[in-house]
């Protein structure tokens, strides 16, 4: 998991990255992926920095980590809630999911708790329709969930055990 | 030990499905008890091999175990069951009938996973080896014949007697497109341009499909087989394998699977002695739905966002850095090693006229035995539903089927005797797209479900171009207003309209088809949109806008399921008695009326 680093420590996180790859705009994604990976986030120096070495404009840098969804330009939460809302999911009530966590958490999808606990996010399709509906926290699969697991689930990471560490 | 005891023919195997579905419910815990208790065990004579395999497809009875060659079956096993499992059967031959598959209709139990319904009307070719294999061993590949047909090709065929063969299997491509695969082979090969380019399209994205992903993570040698194919025919001698972001596994065993072959000499640089030299390189997707077309999937693998462009010019001609390319999807890919080994025309003989071989489906959503199934072309919708599916759970009555992804349409109950191939669904207003089957009953709102997908396609549109960006928004706007009850009738006229304008009008096939879900409801669920603006009422009880649930008193037998389900207490009532619905607190999530096993929760 990522911790607070300063800026020279990114610096160097980010420059160990660029080394793996050519400096060629192919590896863009591939690049972003593992800065992704690193730190929860695309840190805007990070991003600086990959443009400079691929050699590309800053804005279409920017435009691809704006696009795909594998990337986010705000840091992430510790644990990821990822509810699916694909077909199989969505008719088995996956949405009723997402208002339980919000209910608990305060947080709706693309949201991330102020304690930095949870991030929550709705997928596309988890391909695992065989266990409708799905969410994953981290790695960990949940499957048949229904509304009323959300509590029990949510306290396993240690969220809603008491007022105070409600956000 | 291990080692030694693979090489001994006739010893028994044990192959855990190690699938997402399994591992979900516990296969790696059932698999790690195995090898604690199976390591050194000093009753055996030969220690039983363990393997993990891929998803074997039928996810709703897992984690599944298999033990060869008795071809014993154990189903929903946990690890608490490993040791009855190595006392009785490994040990003492025994079955464990409480493990077995029960047939619900015979009451008979299965000894094999191939004597049940859901098995025994499949054809396996593109899965043929999924859930038989370790995916991570390069010789359980070979050892079912892997790589033969690469070698048959190389030594015994002219590039063009390879196409032939592809162009006589009939194959079309499996991403939903369905253009003849030997047809696209052979306009790449006429262009004389080098170098070529070969992409496996693994950015499968359907929501409810997931065959690419159980081929790339169970059997991902036999799509560099497919592609190394490929290669020899054009001369290529660079590939790409882009797979879904969400999909590590798949990325995982891909991974492996591409250091192996180049360890064997499958893959590098005369391979096989032969003149062809060929490699791959597996590129991440970024998550973009539309990345799954060719054109925008292209311009990812180059470092741009992926949009689509027009398709004046295909990629045969100018695709990858404006090189000939050549790109089809995985299961297109898995096909490939079969047609070569065993001849196009023994693939052509299954199917119909204008879509040959088999198909796979992901059968999910309100159906009994959910899971991949892999069928011929051609059969129908009810035989998928409900002799391999077994029908709708809880004795629901079945709505409607949904095809063809976010861009496809729902199939009314009148159409279930339709022989489904690539012509048909597209006649019926549907289409094949990656084979999802995602089946509906009658607690799913029509209505909702063409809001949900033309929602999942606005928020997935490039925005390139103005009808599909546009459009979209306006459907989604005045979907959003029926579903809400505030709906009109002049409504259903707009929606008919702008859909006709996208499908004539935008850049790429996800704009054309993208009105498909609300065309085809519109079309055969009609009196449900009319529910929802004449009566202010949803009739499947899904919009909470317009419903109210209320229990009947005179079939409630109080069994508390509903109030134990209720996230928000809103159900009252002592056991054995009559519940009651305390409608200020109700939010209508639907859970009660979904999971009441006496039907006594009612849409008022």
């Amino acid at each position: 998991m990522p911790e607070i680093i300063d800026a020279t420590a990114i610096e160097k996180a980010c420059k160990e990255i660029l080394d793996h790859y050519a400096p060629e705009p192919r590896y863009i994604l591939a690049i972003m992926q593992d800065m992704q990976k690193r730190f929860n986030y695309l840190p805007p120096q990070g991003l600086k920095m990959l443009a400079s070495y691929t050699g590309v404009p800053f804005s279409q840098v920017y435009a691809m980590a704006s696009f795909y969804k594998a990337f986010s330009l705000k840091p992430k939460g510790r644990y990821i809630i990822k509810v699916c809302d694909g077909t199989a999911c969505h008719i088995k009530g996956a949405e009723t999911l997402v208002e339980q966590i919000y209910k608990y958490l305060q947080i709706r999808p693309g949201e991330t708790t102020r304690d930095g606990s949870f991030s929550l996010e709705t997928v596309n399709c988890l391909g695992a329709c065989a266990l409708a509906p799905v969410m994953v926290i981290n790695e960990k699969v949940y499957g048949k969930v229904t509304p009323a697991d959300i509590e029990r689930i949510i306290k396993e990471y240690g969220g809603w055990a008491d007022e105070g560490k409600q956000c | 030990m291990k080692e030694n005891n693979v090489k001994e023919k006739g010893c028994t195997k044990i192959m855990v499905c190690c699938g997402t579905g399994c591992t979900a419910n516990g296969a790696r815990q059932v698999l790690a008890r195995l090898e604690e208790k199976l390591r050194g065990n000093k009753n055996f004579e030969v220690v039983p091999v363990l393997k993990a395999t891929g998803c074997n497809g039928w996810c709703e009875k897992g984690p599944l175990v298999k033990i060869m060659p008795e071809d014993i079956t154990y189903c929903q096993v946990k690890a608490e069951d490993v040791d009855e499992i190595i006392e009785k059967t490994l040990l003492r031959g025994e079955k464990i009938k409480r493990l077995l598959y029960r047939d619900p209709q015979t009451k008979e139990f299965l000894v094999s996973l191939h004597q049940t319904d859901f098995y025994r009307k499949q054809k396996k070719i593109a899965l043929r080896n999924i859930g038989e294999i370790d995916p991570a061993s390069i010789d359980d590949y070979i050892e079912r014949d892997g790589y033969k047909a690469l070698e048959k090709a190389l030594k015994y065929m002219t590039p063009d007697e390879v196409l032939e063969e592809v162009i006589k299997s009939g194959l079309r491509g499996r991403g939903g497109g369905g253009f003849p695969t030997g047809r696209k082979w052979q306009a790449c090969k006429k262009v004389p341009r080098f170098p070529k380019y070969i992409i496996c399209n693994g950015d499968e994205g359907d929501p409810g499909a997931f065959m690419d992903r159980s081929i790339m993570e169970g059997d991902p040698h036999t799509i560099i087989e497919g592609m190394l194919i490929c290669a020899y025919v054009l001369q290529a001698e660079k590939g790409f394998i882009y797979v879904r972001d969400e999909y590590d596994l798949a990325v995982k065993h891909l991974t492996q699977a591409i250091l192996d072959a180049r360890r064997c000499g499958f893959l590098g640089k005369n391979i096989l002695g032969s003149s062809l030299s060929f490699d791959i390189e597996l590129v991440r997707g970024g998550g973009a739905f539309v990345c799954g077309e060719e054109t925008a999937l292209i311009k990812s693998i180059e470092g741009f966002p992926g949009e689509p462009r027009d398709k004046y010019i295909f990629p045969t001609e100018s695709g990858l850095w404006g090189q000939p390319t050549v790109i089809n999807n995985v299961e297109t890919w898995a096909n490939i090693p079969v047609i070569i080994l065993e001849g196009g025309e023994k693939f052509a003989s299954l199917g119909t006229e204008g879509s040959k071989g088999t198909k796979v489906f992901s059968l999910v959503g309100k159906v009994v035995n959910t899971g991949l199934v892999e069928v011929p072309m051609g059969i129908t919708l009810r035989e998928i539903i409900y002799e391999i599916g077994g029908g709708i759970p809880n004795g629901r009555q079945f709505k409607a089927v949904q095809t063809g992804g976010p861009s496809g349409g729902c199939i009314p109950a009148q159409l279930l005797d339709l022989e489904i191939d690539f012509d048909t669904l597209t006649r019926e207003g549907s289409m094949m797209g990656s084979g999802g089957i995602i089946v509906m009953d009658d607690t799913t709102c029509m209505v909702e479900v063409a809001r949900y997908y033309t929602n999942f396609l606005a928020v997935e549109s490039c925005g390139k171009c103005t009808p599909c960006r546009e459009g979209l928004r306006a459907l989604l706007a005045i979907l959003t207003r029926i579903v809400k009850g505030e709906g009109k009738m002049e409504d259903l006229e707009l929606l008919q309209e702008i859909s006709e304008v996208m499908q004539e009008a935008s850049l790429c096939a996800l704009g054309r088809t993208a009105p498909n879900p609300v065309l085809s409801t519109l079309k055969y669920f009609q009196d449900e949109y009319v529910a929802h603006i004449i009566d202010r009422r949803c009739p499947a009880g899904v919009c909470p806008e317009l419903t109210v649930f209320e229990i009947d008193a005179e079939l409630c037998t109080g069994c508390t399921l509903c109030q134990k389900n209720c996230p928000v207490d809103a159900i009252t009532g002592e056991a054995k008695k009559a519940h009651i619905i305390q409608q200020d607190k109700c939010i209508r999530c639907g859970e009660c009326y979904r999971s009441c096993r006496f039907r006594a929760v009612k849409v008022k």
